[in-house]
């Protein structure tokens, strides 16, 4: 059970806290209660259900940034059967925000990259709040250029608000480092699996997000920019991210409708946090069925099969 | 009050005779001098005593650099955005789109062309900033695209001049796609050997900086301008304190090693045409 709860989910914990005074009362008053109790929990279960089925999309958003949601390495550790974490981007340093390795997942061998935020301040701080700088993205390039070389697939886990917008990220070329991922990953000779499992915002995501399969968790959000972000522009008002996550469409719903996303990986009630390894569980068999799909691919059609992919994506008119 | 103190105008009105002196004057944001309009058009808008480079929008390149009308040849012409997500903030996507095309006569935010310069056949594509700020969405991504395509088929050099503020907000995630797009072209375009060369005018910054545009074989910049990934206000707010002189400027770029030359406005055209010669591409046999 999530120890933190976000403002939206009070009212279902009202009615579960019901329930538990209702067990008290049943025990103290020696009455036997159970028949109610079992109706309150079934009429719980139902509208939990209901619940998180519909949220809204900034309610989405802010279950993306659940403090307890389980970040990359949590699904890293708990995949892999063997991991070696490799780090540096052999220009400047090691990126915290971007943490990368070999692995086998299911007996497969990977390349994984995953964004990583922290927990708790001094993690976050550590972890930079899982915003990449350059060499993040040039140590995700090294690596993914080292599996190309022996033929090893990468999986690549998404999480970010975004690339960080700081003195030192524009002197070492964050643009650059970003752009040269997306060419290089457009025409790697071995499959990218894409698993949004968190937060997706703009070139800082897409700059390790660009593959031949892109899956969202069922509470993730993915777009040009974040709600926040595209509020204090289009309104002036940081404060209308709500109405700026709506105008955007960032939910995984819409994601599909653009042609964006393949898939939307259903998560436990209540978000994935609420039963971690279920969600790591769908999102392994995920990555196995994908791997299973694009492994049979000679290299000259994998990349040209991503390469029309992304030819398709945009709607204009002529 | 005595009737001589009152005002018997309400207003007084001076604008007239300002709009007058700006039709023929222009004041310099360089170095405030105020510059002959006739002038400043002669030296290709840029400032005679600072050498600040004024915006002349996509056609201002175009008539810079290309061989005339003859030779020009504009691709996808009709190509133009659609409000795929019925996207509405303060006003409507739909009349951004409608207004940005009354204000500048432009279609989109690119216009691309096959034509010569100094009779080498070339594929541009030229930004303009005044078209919703430059923004690239999935019809800016689609004309570039197909321009990169082009240059690939006639093993052209291709070349593109930008100035965006980045990705179009107005159309979401489309929009960012639009940078893995126009990337994976110049990867085809990069494997069969063409040269293309980026051109970076004030300001550019955001999805474009971060695609296309840093992925120049050869990366030059007009002086002065603006070219980053991130927007100033946001870098300030996320450090806390203020920028230092000249950040973000070309000037910084090349000192950081992400340009490989500032090119004044006036070599432009001839420091195209010795790249693009030097790198084994031949005068078109045709051409006027």
């Amino acid at each position: 059970m999530a120890k933190y709860i976000l403002e939206f989910e009070k009212p279902l914990r009202e009615l579960e806290d019901k329930i538990k005074s209702t067990k008290v009362t049943a025990l103290e008053r020696g009455i036997d209660m159970s028949k109610e109790i079992d109706g309150l929990q079934e009429k719980l279960k139902k509208a939990a259900e209901d619940f998180y089925k519909n949220l809204t999309r900034w309610q989405r958003v802010q279950m993306a940034r659940h403090p307890e949601r389980p970040h990359s390495m949590d699904y890293i550790e708990a995949m892999t059967d063997y991991w070696f974490e490799l780090h540096g981007d052999r220009h400047y340093a090691d990126d915290k925000a971007i943490v990368g390795g070999i692995g086998t997942i299911g007996g497969k061998k990977m390349m994984i990259i995953g964004q990583q935020k922290g927990r708790g301040t001094r993690d976050n701080l550590y972890r930079n709040f899982g915003m990449p700088n350059p060499e993040g993205y040039r140590k995700a390039l090294r690596l993914m250029q080292l599996a190309a070389k022996f033929r090893v697939p990468v999986l690549s886990l998404v999480d970010t608000i975004g690339a960080y917008p700081g003195l030192g990220a524009e002197e070492r070329g964050q643009a650059e480092a970003i752009a040269r991922n997306l060419m290089v990953m457009s025409t790697l000779k071995v499959p990218i699996v894409i698993i949004v499992i968190g937060e997706g915002a703009s070139g800082g995501a897409l700059g390790v997000g660009v593959g031949d399969r892109l899956f969202m968790l069922e509470n993730t959000w993915f777009s040009v920019i974040s709600p926040e972000g595209s509020a204090s522009i289009l309104y002036r008002d940081a404060s209308k991210a709500m109405e700026a996550a709506d105008a955007m469409k960032v939910a995984p719903d819409d994601l599909v409708k653009m042609g964006i996303c393949d898939q939307v990986l259903p998560e436990p009630i209540g978000g994935a946090h609420q039963d971690p390894e279920t969600s790591i569980a769908t999102v392994k068999k995920a990555i196995l069925a994908s791997l299973t799909e694009l492994e049979g691919l000679a290299p000259e059609e994998l990349v040209a099969q991503r390469i029309a992919r992304y030819d398709k994506l945009g709607q204009w008119q002529e | 009050m005595a009737a001589w103190f009152r005002r018997s105008k309400q207003k007084i009105l001076s604008t007239e005779r300002r709009n007058v002196a700006e039709d023929l004057w222009s004041k310099c944001p360089g170095c405030s001098e105020y510059i002959y309009r006739q002038e400043l058009q002669k030296a290709q808008m840029v400032c005679p005593t600072c050498a600040h480079h004024f915006p002349i929008g996509c056609h201002g390149y175009i008539d810079l650099l290309l061989d005339g009308s003859n030779s020009i040849t504009e691709l996808n012409p009709g190509l133009t955005s659609v409000d795929a997500l019925e996207f509405k903030a303060r006003k409507k996507y739909t009349e951004q789109l409608a207004a940005a095309e009354k204000k500048t006569g432009l279609k989109e935010a690119v216009i691309t062309v096959a034509a010569t310069i100094n009779k080498y056949p070339i594929v541009l594509a030229v930004m303009d900033f005044s078209f919703i700020g430059g923004s690239m969405g999935s019809a800016v991504g689609e004309k570039i695209s197909r321009a990169i395509d082009y240059a690939r088929e006639h093993r052209f050099p291709m070349a593109t001049i930008s100035s965006s503020g980045g990705a179009r907000m107005q159309e979401g995630a489309l929009s960012l796609m639009q940078m893995a797009k126009t990337s994976a072209k110049l990867a085809l375009f990069n494997e069969a050997d063409g040269l293309f060369i980026s051109i970076l005018t004030d300001p550019t910054t955001g999805g474009v900086t971060a695609s296309y545009a840093m992925l120049g074989d050869v990366i030059l910049a007009e002086p002065g301008a603006l070219i980053g990934f991130a927007g100033a206000r946001v870098i300030k707010q996320t450090i806390g304190q203020d920028l230092p002189e000249g950040f973000q400027r070309a000037e910084f770029l090349l000192e950081k090693g992400f340009v490989d030359h500032i090119v004044h406005r006036k070599d432009l055209k001839s420091t195209l045409v010795n790249l693009i010669s030097f790198f084994g591409y031949e005068q078109a046999a045709n051409t006027a």
